[in-house]
């Protein structure tokens, strides 16, 4: 039996949690440098032209939600935080991500929400782990 | 390239097998396959298995499971593509005899569930997405269902539309001596019973099984049932990165080719199963594969027309919902399903004049979709 995971050091590698740091910690994406078109996270390959050249791209820190769900029964790591939101979020500059939508009660999410990026602890992997970071989202108060 | 058919198909009762390891579970299925084609002269080994690395902590499946069935020396090796192991490995195995490189080919599913606790069970599900920016946000798999599931309860369906898939499924499972849950689950039931993840219930998805299925394929002969079609697509992994989210792209793909492949229109499917791991999951199938129009689908299953009388019988065992879902052997049930149909074999579950079937089998949120289309031969 796996019961006793979450006492036990973590898997999370160093090298495997710092090269996605900026990107999380920063949303920061990838724009094509050759047709222009945006990435969050960057890929290898763009899929409108085929380039395998990027420039970076800073994401707006603010969007809407397009629709969203509640984790009532959380994968392995995320027991604590359980209910969660998790939404599909579009960002002012047209992007789209998955973020969990925080400090808000579950209930009250709806299309079109306005939301912005916050920064929050998101995993610890183990007890003697890496404690994650990263983005959250929140509704902006108007 | 030659025309391939089912000789033979097995089949274990998806359950809790606290006392079968992997190599039992997989031969009960494999042994029966073998005996009902009429022989073990096997010269390739497909094995379909999705989560044993984690779930058994067990490598080299290919190996262990040509071990299990007393066969060294046998050519093996697994196929791993998330929920749509089954389907690929099919895939897999029929081009091994098509292409005339083999004669006779096992290709057999197992996955043993129960062994692990249910947050394991989560995570391995998860494990079919994309893990730095998807699964890095808690986000389930029957969340990320969910999302769609909501967007299309936004345009086209009430909640017990939707719902309907599981309580079709679980009719149909009625007195199938291979199902986990082979008893009727009210509407009420299901939309009553606690959400998993908003707006999906719990009583709206798949549950935790073991289970090994396996099928005996050769190069085809004037009758029996011989694979009309067989496609496997894939599509961008994750969510935002769709254009058009209710669209299953992977799985509207792989239906183009197989319907080409196999010379039939989707009118021309007697009987379909498809990947009603979540009841949005099985109304986009059937959109997507092209058998229902956009946005019908849950009308169509709320009005009975997925019964196995129906203008579309769909998950004529009970599907993965009620059948159950051991999922890497879950595409090859599905196969086994449609061709027991197609033979006239199905019992108190047999569609009448069943000549052509189709099986679909789904990974990750559509990132991969294999389609199986069975015709009988003779006709």
């Amino acid at each position: 039996m796996c019961g006793d995971h979450t006492e036990e050091a973590g898997t999370m590698s160093v090298p495997r949690y710092w090269r996605e740091e900026v990107p999380r910690y920063r949303l920061l994406g990838k724009m094509c440098a050759g047709c222009g078109a945006k990435f969050f996270p960057a890929r290898p390959v763009c899929t409108e032209c085929g380039s395998t050249e990027f420039k970076d791209h800073k994401l707006a820190e603010a969007g809407e939600v397009v629709t969203w769900t509640v984790i009532r029964n959380p994968p392995m790591g995320f027991e604590k935080y359980k209910p969660y939101v998790v939404a599909l979020v579009e960002l002012e500059d047209g992007m789209r991500l998955l973020s969990q939508v925080v400090d808000v009660d579950p209930g009250e999410v709806q299309k079109g929400m306005r939301v912005e990026a916050v920064f929050r602890r998101v995993k610890e992997d183990g007890r003697t782990g890496i404690i994650q970071y990263g983005y959250k989202f929140r509704p902006v108060v108007e | 390239m030659r025309k391939v058919a089912v000789a033979g198909v097995g089949l274990v009762k998806v359950s809790e097998h606290w006392g079968k390891a992997l190599g039992a579970l997989f031969a009960d299925a494999a042994l029966q396959a073998m005996k009902d084609a009429g022989t073990d002269d096997v010269d390739g080994l497909y094995v379909s298995n999705m989560s044993g690395a984690l779930m058994q902590e067990q490598l080299n499946m290919g190996a262990h499971m040509a071990d299990a069935i007393a066969k060294p020396g046998l050519s093996a090796v697994r196929v791993e593509a998330g929920s749509a192991s089954g389907g690929v490995a099919f895939h897999e195995a029929v081009k091994a005899v098509a292409s005339g490189y083999s004669d006779c080919v096992l290709v057999a599913g197992v996955e043993k569930m129960s062994d692990v606790l249910p947050d394991v069970v989560t995570k391995s599900l998860v494990m079919e997405e994309e893990q730095e920016y998807s699964a890095y946000t808690g986000v389930t798999k029957a969340g990320l269902s969910a999302m769609l599931h909501r967007l299309y309860l936004d345009l086209y369906a009430e909640p017990s539309d939707v719902g309907m898939m599981a309580v079709q499924s679980h009719d149909n499972a009625v007195g199938c001596r291979h199902a986990q849950y082979p008893f009727r689950m009210s509407i009420e039931r299901a939309m009553d019973s606690p959400m998993e993840a908003d707006p999906i219930h719990m009583m709206e998805c798949a549950g935790v099984g073991d289970g090994a299925a396996a099928i005996v394929l050769v190069p085809a002969d004037t009758d029996g049932v011989e694979v009309a079609g067989t496609t496997v697509a894939t599509d961008y992994c994750s969510l935002p990165m769709r254009e058009d989210p209710l669209t299953l792209g992977a799985v509207k793909t792989a239906a183009e080719k197989a319907y080409k492949m196999a010379a039939v229109k989707p009118g021309d499917i007697d009987l379909v199963e498809v990947q009603d791991d979540f009841t949005i999951n099985g109304v986009l199938s059937l959109e997507s594969l092209g058998l229902v129009e956009r946005g019908k689908a849950a009308k169509l299953v709320a009005e009975g027309g997925a019964a196995r009388d129906g203008e579309l019988p769909t998950n004529t065992f009970g599907g993965l919902k009620a059948r159950g879902n051991p999922l890497g052997a879950t595409g090859i049930y599905q196969v086994v399903e449609v061709a027991l149909q197609l033979r006239g074999a199905a019992g108190d579950h047999q569609v009448e004049d069943a000549g052509v079937g189709l099986a679909q089998n789904m990974g990750g949120l559509g990132s991969t979709c294999a389609v199986t289309i069975l015709r009988r031969l003779g006709r």
